[in-house]
Formats: structure tokens, C-alpha cells, sequence
């Protein structure tokens, strides 16, 4: 989301699926739409039948491929070259829509004279700091504001406490009157200069040598990308986790609104980023978040040191001289306080701001796991709607984890392997989770399925769906807002009458919802009436997130989500079929921000309020009625003219000017270049993947050097060039979703009409690959990384194409990922415990999408010989805690001038045999040392000395 | 009281309102199913969607390997099958996938999964039509056919040979070993191991929800001896399930090996069309959870005109291969209930290229039994008289 957020104000896709039939050239990048979207893949048919070109770019050819125009080729991994080769065709043959950038983006913006780019620093930007491996951003910022950057520490910290995230309904704070521009963008400072400068080493040549993509079928996107922008026409951008889950994924999202920015295809009809998600309410699930670092409507979490008061965090939001809603931030956070505490939140005790739980450090999903590993800080675990036995990156860390507990409650609709791991993991097979020594306790709780409980879906377009209890759920099985809600109840009774300060949260929260029924079930239209927020003096239900007062005369559970029960209708429940309105529907459910549908629509029209073309028009200014009019509800003040100025010293939603299309946005501007709001680049820059089988041929650091590792002997990384070892690792792994099948696989692995659509887990690979490795069709094969080994059967296709990258060929391989071994009517072998834990900085999310293996015929070993395979590995492919961890790679390079280099490459004699004897031993004794017994806290000896295991010899030669 | 019009059963050729033919008065229009494969995403909605409606049990928990098909085509317990034809070929107007990639020399446009086993379809196909001389029955062709070819190719398929489908698609259940069968459905067998070919130009990947036709002249209701078998006043071809007593005629009926026993049962099983829902004016759960719209159903009549706009549409813009399949109410079966676009020929999907209902015949074989038995009085008789003579 901070892709989205920091470039446009808002973490959200930006327009709705119907708006795809708009488009004149859809292209789909990083997902799968088809398989993993195929409702939504009906208004890309609709397009298609209307003749819009549709370009499919991927490194498998999926059935997305299947139904589109043009499919792309692509090594997994390397989506910022082939962006910023189109972005660097727009910019040297100046094909933008030069009148949209000028008005409606931060194109001609002065950048400070202290900033130094990719061009200066070889692969980083200036402010790095190895050490930490994170950014000061002072250098970042607009000339004039550099004290507006983030303090290192802050950066630094934000890698943990995921700041990044809270973009998700605004952009990062700037001082807006402080900005310097020029409008002639000769001014060498300008973002479109430093943007010039900046992308002009990505050209078609190095696409084909970096991507794999040839010159001619890089102009044939380019060109259908470019030409199909413009006053007259639009092209819709659309990705999935096919860019997010990467250890650099927000830059490719970045990449994406750069582009999009500049070829003017944001809040016009038929434009846009879809970010497409993968479940029912993920998009739900952001905006009142699962996440540890965020409050409902993208308010950050408070920390402990940084948010002592409330004025403290409010400020900390709001910033100085800022445009824009955030301004608001006060009415936000204090209407959701007094949800959260009713009556007992007063001005007088800080609205109980003091009472809030804090975060002060990374309380991240896998941040926790390291936690769990290594003992004594986490006893009990909540599971709710997720398999991470399955799911999660580095499956075995997560279950190691998981055996490491006091006890655990695992609510779900059948018994997943999360539940059973103590008895079936892959770790029971190998000796490392002795079942009768396994402490922890699980409670298994049955949870009531979709279709038994009432409530809303907030899917990929923002759009809010109430869904009806069809049936009673059967038994003990019971709703999360049941579970919840007596879960609390039963705590407030067991603690009243505490004195003691830290029982003041749950003492003080109104906890008063009305039940109903044999099961006592809260109502969920209450909960949603909430979430609406309601004027206390009068108990009225709000029409909007504008009506939110800071005196706490209001309260409301999510601002963003503020009129969706206006006029005490639950907006979310309407049903108008969409035959009997126009396209946007805006009678069906209720879209987050006030049932707009096109965000940033005002960008629809030029800056005088006029449409920009007759073809694409959405929303205009109305100079009889003096307002905003169109075919969708506009995302601005209704009543601003166009031609409105803010007073001089104006900050918040006053000083955004009649021509200020996004709205969430400090200065109202989409954002080129992005001087906050990013922890690892203002600009995306290509990076390999953590693991890789190649050099990085654009500059000479190798991975995002901003990149987060967890350190521990369960999550080694395999060695990338210019480290010596990764020819161990020859290929690469891709691991991704079936449509047959629901993600770790609870929700269909269990059911025979879809187990048998995708009966058992499987490779594809190509026929040259099966030719070289000896696999044969139906046959088994397994997958070997440091982490894990997986086999699977074999799918030889022509789906799958080696492709060529610097001479040599690389052979990609893809497997789906729903399988495991505990239950259900078809098993296998976890792939996601292939994965490493390398997270991108700004979100923490994982790089399921890129990493290196080696891939062998026939079924895997069982038991122990599993781990001997593995280590067997990690000795030929100098696999340690410290392999590919090394942040800057000119220092791995030249650390203490040439002679190190040449040090290296004397020492080393082959592959992976960079290590002497002893450190071999060391590195194996790890493995050995800590191995998990349940029961005996593992882990915590591991010896400082094995990171330095890795020595300096294993330096590729060249 | 009108009295009632029984036109004269028909067997073959064209008929209008099958429906009215069977004796309904005043029926609704026909209804049917037009299959737009240019637009399948191979989601399989429609087989899970019809599984839920229907109660169809699973149908076994097997991987085919036959690329994303694990139905292994229509059964009695797997009303609608999305085949997955992987091939090399380009797609529709659209630019060669892997043209000008670095790796790929071009291979030859022919399937490669045939090649890979030394198969002509279009050969077989031909031979293994409908209008065999004889009447042998096709299965038996069939294996005759595979005996010849060598098998069906598995070994140079690169591993499995893909029997489980073959059987699954066969047009009939008959006692010869599916493994042996090649009936021209080009089932996916592995791409041919190199050094073969030299990599690969294009793909394309053809997807198609096959169903029963609910033909015009349908063979399984003719054969039918309990009468479990009915023609609807949708016009569609409907097993009654307390009727049928199992003895499999319709399954060597139908010409497109479609309707099936199903294994413990004994009983035949297929598409109804969702009578139980069009009566009741709902549309087929197929149709329902089709997201795309590829499943469309409705009228026959419109759904026919609606058909010939999408192939002129698709030719408009270059996909010239796009054709109808059972649209013809001239062609063997009298044309299908369900009817179908397709990118390719029929053969490539698993159908047969011209079907010809299998009862055509029987009422000039009826006359000539009427003859036989005539003359067989007639030389009783003529023997009679000659003796007493």
C-alpha cells in the first residue's frame, strides 16, 4: 500500500472492476487476474470485446496469458527494468501528457541540493547507512523542507513499526508553501530532471539483457502502452501479489504510478492501478487492519516512546503546513477513541489515549516467529482464519515457532495443519517436534463459515458487500464477532473491581453490544453501525467521515468507512442490479471514501473543471449549479471551483486548491518522485531479488540494500553473485495460486468437488529443463533449498519458457503452494517452507515470488535424510547465517580496498569451497545445535561466532 | 378439447420444435446452452456449480496430467469438463507468446503432444467417425486404431500416457482397456522431450466446458427401452432416475459419448440441463457461475443468432479459425440443444467432427426387417402350401 499511498494519497486500488471496460490498453503485470480473479476478469472479457488490447507480462504463461492479446515473457524478479525502460521512453521523447503532469503532479518540483541519486552512488540514494541498513531521508526532501525529512532513527524504526503502512489512506506529510517549482522542467533540480536522469540507464537493450524480454516485443507494450494514453484514450494498470510479495515490491508499485502518472491515466475513466486482492476482505482486513502497526482507517499505531501524548500523535499526523484530509487527523483519532470508550473518554483524561496499547518495536507476523524461536517473550497465540503451517514463508520456522509456545487457539472450519502441526508437521518426519514432548497446548475452536454469520466483504475495489446468514452454523461452531465479544465479556467479569492501571483498557471499553438468538450473538449491524459513527448528542448516524468533530461530540470505529450506514440505511446492503444503473453502480454496496468509485476523479477533468476529452469524461465543474458533476461522485469538495486558491498561512482540507485532484496528498499532487513515505528509495531502482542466479547488470549493488533479514540459522539465504556459491542454486523458484484451490488450501483441500479439480501438488517446468534434469512428465521431482525440500509431480509444458539473461539460460520453475500435510482429501508437501525471510522494508511482506533451488528427479528423502540433503547443500553452496546478508555490495566487493577481492578470488578453488574445514564444521554444528526439542527451549545458544562462519573467500572469481 | 398432432417420430433430419414432436402442446421455446470458448478462463465454476446443484458425486481424486484438465471429460459423475488443450499455435489475433525469445527456435505448428505420440488426429478422427463402414462400434475402431498407431504414445510422451482421461473421454464404456484407446482426443501427454523439437514459438491455450448436446434427434431417447429417457418441454433430453433400469443402451448410443453409467449405481446419469431449474425459470447452475459468460443460455433460437454475431465479431478482427459447432439444424444430429464456438476443429476438443445420430437408420432398418419378416411369413407359408401341395 505505501506504493499506492505515498504516490496518490490512498493504499487503494484505485477505480472499480467495471471501470476496466473503459480502458483502450489493459495491462496486467504481476498477476494472475484470470485464475486468481476470474469474477473480476469479466469486465477485462467485456474490454476485449470492445476491442481494448490486453497485455499479459508474466514469467509463466497462465490463463490470464491464455485470454489475452499479448503475452510477455518476463524473469521473475525484474519488473522495475521493464517499467523503467517505457518511463524512460516517455521521458527522452517527451510522449507524456505534458498538461496533466504540469498541473496535477510533483513533476516540476525542485528537489534538494543535497540529494544524490542511483546515477551518484552506484545502485543507492543518498542518506544510507549501512550499519542499520536504512535511509536518513533529509536528503530527499524538496528544496526548501529538508528538515522535513525522516530522522534516520526514524527510518530505521519504521522498518519495524511499518510506518510505510499507514499511507494506506494518505500520503506522507510535506510542508506544501515551502515548495520551489519550475514550470519550463529545465531546472536541473526539477523531479522530471532527476527522474530523467535517473531512469536513463533502463533501455529496451538492457530490458532484453536484464528481463529477457526482446526489443520488439519491448516496443510493441511500449508503444500500445504509450499510444493508448492521453487526452483521447486510457490504459489501466493492473498487479497483484505478483509485485507485492517481494523483498522490493512497493518500488514496483511504484513504478507503475510513475507511469501512470505521466502518461495521465490516474482517476480518469478507463485508468488507473488496480491492485487487485486476493481474498473476500483483504482490502476489509487493511482498513480495519489485522496488521499490529495500524488503527481502523490507516491511523498508525501509537508508539511508545514517539506518541507520549495525544497532541503528540495527532501531530505527528497532521505534520506542519500540510494539505489536504489529513488534516483532520484529530477528528479521526478522537471519534475513534470515543467508539473505543464511550463515555469514559473525555478531554479531560486525553480521551483515554493513555490506555491505548502501544508498539514499540517489530511486531510483525514473522517478526514474532523469531520470537517464538527463540523463547521467553511469546507464550500464547491467537489463529484466526489463517493456515501458517501452510502459508507462511518459511513454513518451518513458523512451526518451530509454534512448538515453542505455552498454548495456542486455533479457530477455523476444519482441522488445519496449524492445529495438528505438534503431531504431523514435516518436522515430526525429521525428529526435530517429538509429539509427546511437544508442550504446547492447542485449543481447537470450530468457527462458523462465511455463509453462517452476517456481515461485510471489503474487496478489491474498496467496495463494502453485506452478505446474509443463509444457515445456522451447526454445533459449537460460532462467528469471530461471537467469539470476540464473550471473549472480552468474560475478561471484563473476571477483572472487575481491578485497580490495577493496566486492566484500565479493558475495564473502560464500551463493551455494551445488543445479543440476540439461542448462541447470544452480538448484532453485526450494530457493529457496523459503529463503525458508521453516530453524533452522541443525538444518537443521528453519521452521513460522513466530514461530520467527524475533534470535541468528542462524535465517535466513529473507522472514519474511512463513515456513511456507509448514513440515513440509518445499511448502505452496504444494497442490491440495485447493476442492468438497472449506470456503470459505477453506486447503488450496490457502499465504496469507501463515500461511495466514490473513481478515486482522484477530479484528475477527469483539465484544470479549469473541463473534461479532458468528450471520451473520457467522468466528472466536470458545473458553472450554473457551482459544483462537481458526472457519472461518479466526485472525490473533492463538491462545491470548490476549479479556479479556488487557498489563503496564504491555509493548511488542512482549506489549503487545497481548486486544481489539487488528490486530495490526500500534503502538497495535492501525485507523486513522481516521492520525498517521504518510502523507506528504501524516493525513485525505484532495480535490485536482483535476494536470491538470485545473476549479478545485477544495472548497477553495482546487487539487492535492495534496505532489504530486512532475519538473521537465524532456520532462515539462511542462498548466496547471489557476486558471493560465491549460487551456481548450487541454478534455478529459480515462483510459487503462486491455482484457481481451483483457496490459498493454504483449509477452504478446498477439504471439499471433493474442488480436491478434485487439482487432485495433488505439482511442478511446471519446462521440456528443456526436463530434458537437462532427467524429470519426466507425471513423474515425481523434489525442490531443494537451504530451508527445505519439497517434492511434487511433474507438469512438462510449453508454459514455460527458459529464457536467456546474460548469455546463459535460465530455467524458471512454478509450483502452487496450497498443499500440506496434515489433512483434507488430497496432501503434499508445504512449498512455501522453500521460502526465506527476506521482507521488504516498507510492508514486511515476504519474496514468495523469486528465489533460487535446485531441483532433482524423483521423490525426496524421508526422515533425518532430509536434513542431511539440506546441509549437504548448504556445504557445496556456502549457505550460512551471513550468506547474502550483506547490505552494500561494493563493500562484500572492495571492504578494505583491492586486496581483499584479490584474496578472495586466490582462495577460492571451486564452488562453495571458500570454507576451510573448521568453518564447514562450524557452519554444520549450527544445524545440529539447535534443533528443535519441544520441551527445551532451543535456539538460544547460538554462538555470535557462526555469523562470522561465512568467510570472505567465497567471493565469486570474476 | 383440440385434439392433439402427433407428427410421425422422427429419427434424422430437420426438425424445428423437438419439443412439439413428442407430443407437447403449445411448448415454450427450446432451450439450450451456446458454449463461447473464446471467452472460457478454465475456472471450472461450471463443473462445481453443477456438481452442488445436482448432487454429482466426486469423481475421483486423480492428477490426469492432461494440463489443467483433472475431469478427464464428461461422465456420469461430471456433467460439464473444461478440457485444457495446450498447443502450439498462435493466439487468436494476438502477437506469438514466445516469438523472438532468445531461447526459442520455432517448432512445428502441429500439436506436439501428438507428435509426441505419432499421431495423426485428423487422420483418426476421420477413421474413427461416425459413418464407419459396418457399423462396427466406434470403441472397437478405436482400438483397432491405437493397435496400429502403437499405442497411444506414451512412451515418447515423457511418462505417463494419460489412460484414467482417454477412458473418461472415450465416447463409450466398453470393455476394451481405456489404456489401449486413442478416439483422437488429444489428450495433454507431455510436450516431446527434446532434441525433438527446438523450443517454441507460440502457445495457446484452449479451454472448453464440453456438456451433453441435448440433440435435436437424440439417440440415447430412441434407444431407450423403459422410457427413462424424455424429451422435455424445453426440448431438452432428460434421464428419469426412479425409470432407468441400467441396461447402458443410451451409453453406445450417443454419438458423442456423453451420457454414462455410473459405477455402483448401474444407472445412466447425465446433463439435464437443470430441468428442475428451468422450470421453475432459473437459469442452469452452470450458466449461473459462469463469470465470463462463456456458458450462456437461453433461447435456442436467439442463442443461435447471438453465436453467429460472435464468430463474424471474431472473424472482424482476424480470429478466422473461430467456427459453431452443432449449430447446423441440418447436420447429423438435427442440430445441438448446446452448441458451440471453438477456436479449433472439433477433433482437438475431444468432439466429433461430423456426428450423425446412431438411430438414423433404424426406421429403413425397421422396413427392411418389415421385408425380412414379410418374406420370411411369406417362405413359411409358400413351404406350407408346398408341403401340403
Amino acid at each position: 500500500m505505501p506504493g499506492l499511498g505515498a504516490s496518490f494519497g490512498r493504499g487503494g486500488a484505485t477505480s472499480d472492476l467495471q471501470d476496466l471496460g473503459n480502458a483502450d490498453v489493459i495491462v496486467i503485470q504481476g498477476s494472475n487476474m484470470a485464475e486468481c480473479h476470474p469474477v473480476g476478469f469479466q469486465w477485462v472479457m467485456e474490454a476485449k470485446a470492445r476491442g481494448t488490447k490486453v497485455i499479459h507480462i508474466d514469467p509463466r504463461f497462465t490463463r490470464t496469458s491464455a485470454l489475452a492479446d499479448t503475452y510477455v515473457p518476463i524473469r521473475t524478479g525484474t519488473d522495475i527494468v521493464l517499467l523503467g525502460a517505457i518511463i524512460n521512453r516517455v521521458l527522452t521523447q517527451e510522449r507524456d501528457f505534458r498538461e496533466y503532469v504540469l498541473a496535477y503532479t510533483n513533476a516540476s518540483w525542485l528537489v534538494s541540493e543535497d540529494f544524490q541519486g542511483t546515477e551518484d552512488l552506484d545502485g543507492l540514494f543518498s542518506g544510507f547507512d549501512s550499519e542499520t541498513r536504512s535511509y536518513d531521508t533529509k536528503s530527499w526532501q524538496y528544496a526548501g523542507a529538508e528538515h522535513h525529512g525522516d530522522e534516520q532513527e526514524e527510518t530505521a524504526d519504521s522498518q519495524e513499526s511499518e510506518s510505510g503502512h499507514s499511507l494506506g489512506a494518505g500520503g506522507a506529510a510535506v510542508d506544501h508553501e515551502s515548495i520551489q517549482r519550475d514550470d519550463t522542467l529545465q531546472d536541473p533540480r526539477t523531479v522530471w530532471q532527476v527522474m530523467k536522469r535517473h531512469f536513463a540507464r533502463y533501455t529496451p537493450e538492457m530490458v532484453q539483457e536484464v528481463c529477457g524480454i526482446p526489443t520488439d516485443l519491448f516496443d510493441e507494450i511500449a508503444e500500445a502502452w504509450i499510444s493508448n494514453s492521453g487526452r483521447e484514450k486510457t490504459g489501466v494498470l493492473v498487479y497483484s501479489v505478483g509485485w507485492t510479495q517481494r523483498g522490493t515490491g512497493v518500488q514496483y508499485i511504484r513504478a507503475g504510478a510513475i507511469l501512470q502518472l505521466l502518461l495521465g491515466n490516474m482517476g480518469r475513466p478507463g485508468g488507473g492501478v488496480m491492485a487487485l486482492r486476493g481474498h473476500a476482505s483483504i482490502q476489509g482486513s487493511t482498513d480495519i487492519p489485522t496488521l499490529y502497526n495500524l488503527l481502523p482507517g490507516y491511523l498508525q499505531m501509537p508508539h511508545a516512546e514517539r506518541h507520549r501524548s495525544l497532541a503528540e500523535y495527532i501531530d505527528s499526523i497532521k505534520g506542519a503546513n500540510q494539505k489536504g484530509f489529513w488534516g483532520n487527523a484529530d477528528a479521526y483519532t478522537i471519534s475513534l477513541l470515543k467508539a473505543y470508550f464511550g463515555d469514559a473518554a473525555t478531554a479531560e483524561n486525553d480521551y483515554l489515549f493513555d490506555a491505548m496499547p502501544k508498539i514499540n518495536g517489530d511486531h510483525g507476523t514473522y517478526g514474532q516467529v523469531m520470537d517464538m524461536i527463540e523463547g521467553g517473550k511469546i507464550f500464547g497465540y491467537f489463529l484466526l482464519g489463517q493456515n501458517p503451517a501452510v502459508g507462511s514463508a518459511n513454513g518451518r520456522a513458523q512451526r518451530l515457532g509454534m512448538a515453542n509456545l505455552d498454548w495456542m487457539v486455533v479457530r477455523d472450519l476444519v482441522m488445519i495443519e496449524s492445529a495438528t502441526f505438534w503431531k504431523d508437521a514435516p518436522e515430526v518426519e525429521t525428529g526435530e517436534i517429538v509429539p509427546e514432548e511437544c508442550r504446547t497446548e492447542v485449543f481447537f475452536l470450530p468457527a462458523a463459515s462465511h455463509v453462517e454469520k452476517e456481515g461485510t466483504f471489503t474487496q478489491t475495489q474498496r467496495l463494502l458487500q453485506w452478505r446474509e446468514k443463509a444457515v445456522e452454523a451447526p454445533g459449537d461452531c460460532t462467528s469471530e464477532l461471537w467469539f470476540f465479544y464473550h471473549l472480552g465479556r468474560r475478561m471484563r467479569e473476571k477483572l472487575a473491581g481491578s485497580t490495577d492501571p493496566r486492566d484500565r483498557l479493558l475495564l473502560d471499553v464500551a463493551w455494551d453490544y445488543p445479543v440476540h438468538g439461542e448462541k447470544q450473538e452480538p448484532s453485526s449491524e450494530d457493529v457496523l453501525r459503529e463503525i458508521n459513527g453516530y453524533d452522541r448528542s443525538t444518537g443521528d448516524l453519521l452521513p460522513g467521515y466530514t461530520a467527524l468533530k475533534a470535541d468528542g461530540s462524535t465517535s466513529s470505529g473507522c472514519w474511512i468507512y463513515s456513511g456507509v450506514y448514513a440515513d440509518d440505511v445499511n448502505q452496504a446492503a444494497r442490491r440495485k442490479p447493476g442492468r438497472e444503473q449506470s456503470l459505477h453502480a453506486h447503488e450496490w454496496g457502499w465504496a469507501w471514501p463515500m461511495n466514490r468509485r473513481v478515486l482522484y476523479n477530479r484528475a477527469s477533468a483539465d484544470p479549469d473543471g473541463k473534461p479532458w476529452s468528450e471520451r473520457k469524461a467522468l466528472v466536470w465543474w458545473d458553472e450554473a449549479q457551482g459544483r462537481w458533476v458526472g457519472d461518479d461522485i466526485p472525490d473533492f469538495e463538491a462545491t470548490k471551483a476549479p479556479s479556488y486558491r487557498p489563503p496564504k498561512g491555509a493548511t488542512g482540507v482549506e489549503a487545497i486548491a481548486g486544481d489539487d485532484p488528490f486530495i490526500m496528498q500534503s502538497d495535492g499532487k501525485g507523486w513522481l518522485y516521492a520525498p517521504k513515505g518510502v523507506v528504501d528509495g524516493p525513485l525505484p531502482a532495480h535490485y536482483e531479488p535476494a536470491e538470485s542466479p545473476f549479478r545485477n547488470t544495472v548497477y553495482t549493488q546487487q539487492q535492495n540494500p534496505a532489504r530486512e533479514l532475519y538473521t537465524n540459522h532456520l532462515n539462511e539465504v542462498h548466496p547471489s553473485p557476486p558471493e560465491r556459491g549460487s551456481d548450487v542454486f541454478p534455478f529459480v523458484w515462483v510459487t503462486s495460486r491455482l484457481t481451483e484451490h483457496h490459498t493454504a488450501g483449509g477452504m478446498s483441500r477439504y471439499l471433493p468437488y474442488l480436491a478434485e479439480l487439482q487432485p495433488a501438488l505439482f511442478m511446471e517446468v519446462s521440456p528443456e529443463l526436463a530434458a537437462q534434469q532427467g524429470l519426466e512428465h507425471l513423474g515425481w521431482a523434489h525442490v531443494i533449498t537451504a530451508r527445505a525440500v519439497v517434492e511434487a509431480r511433474v507438469m512438462v509444458t510449453d508454459r514455460l519458457a527458459p529464457l536467456r539473461i546474460q548469455d546463459r539460460v535460465v530455467h524458471q520453475i512454478w509450483m502452487p503452494y496450497h498443499w500440506g500435510g496434515g489433512g483434507g482429501l488430497t496432501t503434499g508437501d508445504v512449498v512455501n517452507d522453500l521460502a526465506h525471510l527476506t521482507l521488504d522494508p516498507n510492508v514486511h511482506i515476504q519474496e514468495f515470488k523469486a528465489g533460487t533451488c535446485d531441483v532433482q528427479p524423483g521423490r525426496r528423502p524421508r526422515g533425518g535424510e532430509v536434513l542431511d540433503l539440506i546441509d549437504a547443500y548448504r556445504v557445496r553452496g556456502a549457505v550460512t547465517m551471513s550468506s547474502g546478508a550483506v547490505a552494500v555490495t561494493a563493500e562484500l566487493l572492495d571492504p578494505q580496498g583491492k586486496s581483499r577481492v584479490e584474496q578472495a578470488m586466490a582462495g577460492a578453488t571451486g564452488t562453495g569451497t571458500g570454507h576451510s574445514a573448521a568453518e564447514m564444521e562450524k557452519v554444520l554444528s549450527v544445524r545440529h545445535d539447535v534443533r528443535s526439542r519441544p520441551g527445551q527451549p532451543q535456539q538460544n545458544g547460538v554462538d555470535p561466532a557462526v555469523l562470522d562462519a561465512h568467510p570472505d573467500t567465497s567471493l565469486e572469481g570474476n | 378439447m383440440v385434439p392433439r398432432t402427433v407428427a410421425p417420430n422422427s429419427f434424422a433430419g430437420r426438425l424445428d420444435d423437438p419439443a412439439a414432436n413428442a407430443g407437447y402442446e403449445a411448448p415454450p421455446p427450446r432451450k439450450g446452452f451456446f458454449t463461447d470458448t473464446s471467452v472460457c478462463i478454465g475456472c471450472k465454476a461450471c463443473e462445481v456449480a453443477c456438481k452442488e446443484w445436482n448432487m454429482v458425486p466426486e469423481d475421483g481424486i486423480d492428477l490426469l496430467g492432461m494440463s489443467y484438465d483433472n475431469t478427464g471429460g464428461l461422465g456420469a459423475d461430471s456433467w460439464r469438463a473444461v478440457a485444457f488443450i495446450e498447443q502450439s499455435r498462435p493466439i487468436g489475433r494476438g502477437t506469438p507468446a514466445f516469438d523472438g525469445t532468445t531461447t526459442g527456435g520455432s517448432s512445428d505448428a502441429l500439436q506436439q503432444d501428438v507428435v509426441a505420440a505419432g499421431i495423426d488426429v485428423f487422420e483418426e478422427a476421420s477413421r474413427l467417425g461416425t459413418a464407419l463402414p459396418g457399423g462396427t462400434p466406434i470403441a472397437d475402431a478405436a482400438a483397432a486404431a491405437t493397435g496400429a498407431s502403437g499405442g497411444c504414445g506414451c512412451g515418447s510422451g515423457g511418462g505417463g500416457c494419460g489412460s484414467a482421461p482417454a477412458a473418461a473421454a472415450a465416447t463409450t464404456t466398453t470393455a476394451a482397456p481405456a489404456s489401449e484407446q486413442f478416439l483422437g482426443m488429444p489428450g495433454m501427454l507431455a510436450p516431446a522431450p527434446l532434441p525433438d523439437r527446438e523450443g517454441r514459438q507460440d502457445v495457446r491455450w484452449l479451454m472448453m466446458s464440453n456438456v451433453c448436446k441435448h440433440c435435436t434427434h437424440a439417440a440415447c431417447l430412441d434407444v431407450c427401452p423403459t422410457g427413462a429417457l424424455f424429451r422435455t418441454e424445453f426440448g431438452t433430453v432428460v434421464v428419469q432416475q426412479d425409470v432407468c433400469n441400467g441396461c447402458g443402451y443410451c451409453v453406445s448410443a450417443c454419438p458423442y459419448g456423453v451420457i454414462d453409467k455410473r459405477e455402483g449405481d448401474g444407472r445412466a446419469w447425465k446433463c439435464t440441463l437443470c430441468y428442475d431449474r428451468l422450470g421453475n425459470d432459473e437459469t442452469p447452475a452452470c450458466a449461473k457461475a459462469c463469470p465470463t459468460e462463456s456458458i450462456q443460455y437461453g433461447d435456442l433460437d436467439e442463442l443461435r443468432e447471438r453465436a453467429e454475431a460472435r464468430r463474424q465479431q471474431l472473424h472482424d478482427v482476424g480470429v478466422t479459425e473461430a467456427r459453431l459447432y452443432g449449430e447446423d439444424p441440418d447436420d447429423g444430429v438435427g442440430g445441438d440443444g448446446a452448441f458451440f464456438l471453438l477456436l479449433d476443429e472439433p477433433e482437438v476438443y475431444g468432439l466429433p467432427p461430423d456426428p450423425v445420430v446412431t438411430t438414423r437408420d433404424l426406421p429403413s432398418m425397421y422396413k427392411h426387417m418389415a421385408v425380412a419378416a414379410g418374406a420370411m411369413v411369406l417362405g413359411a407359408l409358400v413351404s406350407g402350401l408346398g408341403r401340403r401341395s
